[in-house]
């Protein structure tokens, strides 16, 4: 059908899609999120389709499979889920498949290789729901990802889509900001800053046009919520900004997406056509007289460009330099318009809110951190992947319940949020509830979300010569500060690194730090101390053990390092000795090898070869 | 005389407004796998913005580059995850074994060596695409066969 040209028509239509499902026949999902697609997912899903085919199986679909978006345990992929059952089959290959059919979707039997088998309990779980890694969530932003198909939008009808936007077309405008502040929602791309408070601040703004952003530039390094969501339900975020539009009166929306996303653009792009086809965008949206659009701008891969007032020069299709902030973006913004600029997850808790309330949204959270926020746990940590639980769980309850501990049974040291904007914080202080406000008071920051666990054989100096480096690269060069405060920064991490740090050194960078907190001209500069502040105060022992002592307790820094073999643990098996590119491993089969130190550049192959741990860094 | 046809039929897929300049660049990227000179002067001719405008665009976005890049292109993940799960090892490996500094192309024209940072697929980590081509939990010790075996040579 075409255009759909009232609310009524709406109901109409979702009630006529919904009496073709056959809700007790079998469904089969693949995930294709970027994740499932690099491990196979492509082949999988062509498996079930062809004996689906072959077998003229009736299955609850015309199409037979679905295909969705990121489940978050990418880790596990590809990921197949069934449906009425509920259950989970992990790393499925085409192989498998056959299998499945036979067993699982016609005789309802679950094949035990493919479950869930925890790693500590070794206890295996069939059922999604029982998994730990989803057992301890409550979904929100990511409530349709994985079990809606994002390219098509009956799907998202069926999910109950556009139900928020209905109730708020009969909503009054200031009742729906009223509605958003009520709920507490803050801004999920890092600031913090209350969304409602943002839609109010630019509607007293007196203008005749408006604009209305999503910023999608989700560039911290080990976050990836916002690529999820738009990969695998483009429609909430395009739902929640035209409820916005109606709320701050937008005719025009952007979505800016990152260049490194494509995925991400070609089912957003797919998604505003089919929006547009059904009449839920451009003009006289469902019959109400309201008219509202949306465009994609691909973002030309330069950080700083998730950067409020660099984005907005950036989709006006100039060089991404930010501007100095004594004028609000909510006053003068993109095209010097008042203009909203959200980012994707806080889009995606728009229409929920509305359909449920505020009251209930504020139910969940802290008393400062209302709500749920998306974390991508991910570093070394058993389970990786995306998870939305309710604010003010501890950084412990994340990484040993939802995560399940630290890889190959290692110490946990610390957790990294917050990207380059962020910091580190130590173990002993894991019990901190995870908000806006205690992340920020522990001086590190909430961020997008990434939560990067760090274990024993992580270099704290490292970590901040790491992110130092990042910002070097990325810093735009308008201000004096940032542009030339940061090199000076990464020549000091450097010299710490390699041995030739002095105590002057980390003085040296406190300096610098306070300058460009203090004196860049965004927040890509004044936030670039927290990588190095928060190492030097919660891991001062580690800058000492490079400086005073010339060594690298955790292994990494390849100055104060020397590979050797362990002779106990050495079976002579001439592997690493094969694939050394020195050649500086030396030994005879069945005895055990040594390494030539004065030719070993420390490249780590022999360790990443070797299968009995021989390969000692000291 | 160059065929500006080539390059006329990806500026006329948009809006004829400075909006679009950054999209027909990365097109450009995409299709000649660098942004050539004669494509920076007709986008000014038909978009009639100043060619200095384009070069500032093409010099400070990342996802556009001035030189011509290798057959293939290798991009190593450098985001955080990658990095603490050995990125760097796999890095210098590729600089080493394919004889090329990061951000380079080999002197064959066949690979460009590039980072990346974050392509978002962090619980894959370390994360290599060869080609756009995804490839999670990538070792140092096996980058070379993966590069040969997707690459044929």
């Amino acid at each position: 059908m075409g255009a759909i040209n009232s609310i009524e028509q709406l109901e109409a239509y979702r009630q006529e899609i919904a009496a073709e499902v056959k809700a007790d026949l079998p469904t089969v999902l693949v995930c294709f999120g970027t994740g499932c697609q690099a491990n196979g997912a492509r082949p999988v899903a062509e498996a079930f389709s062809d004996i689906i085919a072959e077998q003229g199986l009736e299955l609850n679909l015309s199409i037979g499979i679905k295909t969705t978006g990121c489940h978050g345990y990418c880790e596990n992929g590809p990921l197949v889920a069934l449906q009425p059952q509920g259950i989970l089959y992990l790393k499925v290959k085409p192989d498998d498949v056959p299998e499945i059919v036979e067993k699982s979707i016609k005789k309802g039997e679950i094949i035990e290789r493919l479950i869930y088998r925890d790693k500590t309990t070794s206890e295996m779980i069939a059922e999604y729901s029982e998994i730990p890694f989803y057992k301890h969530q409550h979904r929100i932003a990511l409530r349709n990802i994985g079990a809606v198909d994002p390219t098509n939008i009956d799907d998202y009808f069926l999910a109950g889509g556009y139900a928020g936007l209905v109730k708020a077309l009969g909503m009054k405008p200031d009742d729906i900001i009223t509605e958003i502040e009520n709920s507490g929602l803050r801004g999920r791309g890092g600031g913090g800053f209350p969304a409602g408070t943002k839609w109010r601040s630019c509607v007293a703004v007196d203008s005749d046009v408006r604009y209305l952003l999503c910023n999608g530039d989700e560039g911290d390094p080990g976050a990836f919520m916002d690529r999820s969501i738009m990969e695998g339900d483009p429609h909430t975020v395009i739902e929640g900004m035209i409820i916005g539009a109606i709320a701050i009166g937008a005719h025009m929306g952007y979505i800016f997406v990152r260049d490194e996303y494509p995925l991400a653009v070609r089912n957003l792009s797919s998604a505003i056509e089919a929006a547009r086809e059904k009449g839920l965008l451009g003009e006289n949206i469902l019959g109400s007289g309201f008219s509202f659009d949306i465009k994609i701008s691909r973002g030309g891969g330069a950080f700083v460009c998730g950067e409020s007032s660099a984005l907005m020069r950036s989709v006006a299709g100039e060089v991404g330099e930010p501007r100095a902030k004594y004028i609000r973006s909510v006053e003068r913004g993109l095209y010097d318009k008042p203009t909203v600029l959200n980012n994707v997850e806080t889009w995606a808790n728009v229409p929920e809110i509305i359909v449920k309330g505020a009251e209930w949204y504020a139910s969940l959270g802290t008393e400062g951190s209302k709500g749920t926020k998306v974390f991508s746990l991910v570093g070394k940590v058993n389970n990786t992947g995306l998870v939305e639980v309710s604010m003010g769980i501890s950084i412990r309850e994340l990484v040993e319940n939802i995560g399940g501990g630290i890889l190959n049974g290692k110490r946990f040291k610390a957790v990294q949020t917050g990207g380059p904007s962020g910091g580190c914080i130590p173990e002993r202080m894991a019990d901190l509830p995870v908000d806006f406000d205690s992340l920020t008071e522990a001086g590190s920051m909430m961020g997008s979300g990434g939560i990067i666990v760090m274990d024993e054989d992580t270099c704290m100096v490292d970590v901040a010569k790491y992110f130092i480096n990042f910002l070097v690269e990325e810093s735009c060069g308008k201000c004096t500060p940032c542009r030339d405060g940061l090199p000076r920064m990464l020549d000091l991490l450097t010299d710490i690194t390699e041995g030739r740090g002095g105590e002057e050194h980390v003085a040296l960078l406190e300096e610098l730090c306070d300058l460009l907190t203090w004196g860049a001209l965004c927040g890509l500069g004044t936030s670039a101390a927290n990588p190095v502040l928060s190492t030097i105060k919660y891991f001062r022992d580690e800058y000492d053990a490079h400086i005073r002592d010339k060594k690298c307790p955790a292994g990494v820094c390849k100055a104060l390092i020397t590979y050797s073999i362990d002779p106990e643990a050495c079976t002579g098996c001439l592997l690493c000795a094969k694939k050394c590119p020195q050649e500086c491993i030396t030994g005879e089969r069945k005895e055990p090898h040594t390494i030539d130190t004065a030719k070993c550049i420390k490249c780590g192959v022999c360790r990443d070869v070797c299968t009995y741990d021989a390969v000692r860094v000291s | 005389m160059t065929d500006v046809t080539q390059f006329d039929r990806i500026i006329d897929r948009y809006e004829k407004t400075e909006e679009s300049l950054l999209a027909i660049l990365q097109d450009f990227q995409r299709e000649f796998h660098y942004v050539p000179e004669e494509g920076i002067r007709r986008l000014s001719e038909v978009m009639e913005v100043p060619e200095s405008k384009i070069y500032a665009m093409g010099t400070f976005y990342k996802a556009i580059s001035l030189t011509p890049r290798g057959r293939h292109t290798i991009k190593v993940c450098t985001g955080t995850a990658c990095h603490l799960k050995g990125a760097p090892q796999i890095l210098e490996t590729l600089e080493r074994e394919l004889k090329v500094k990061r951000n380079g192309t080999t002197t064959d024209g066949e690979f460009t060596l590039e980072c990346v940072n974050c392509v978002g697929a962090c619980a894959m980590a370390p994360l290599t695409l060869i080609d756009e081509e995804y490839h999670g939990q990538t070792r140092s010790s096996k980058i070379m066969d993966m590069v040969k075996k997707q690459v044929g040579s």
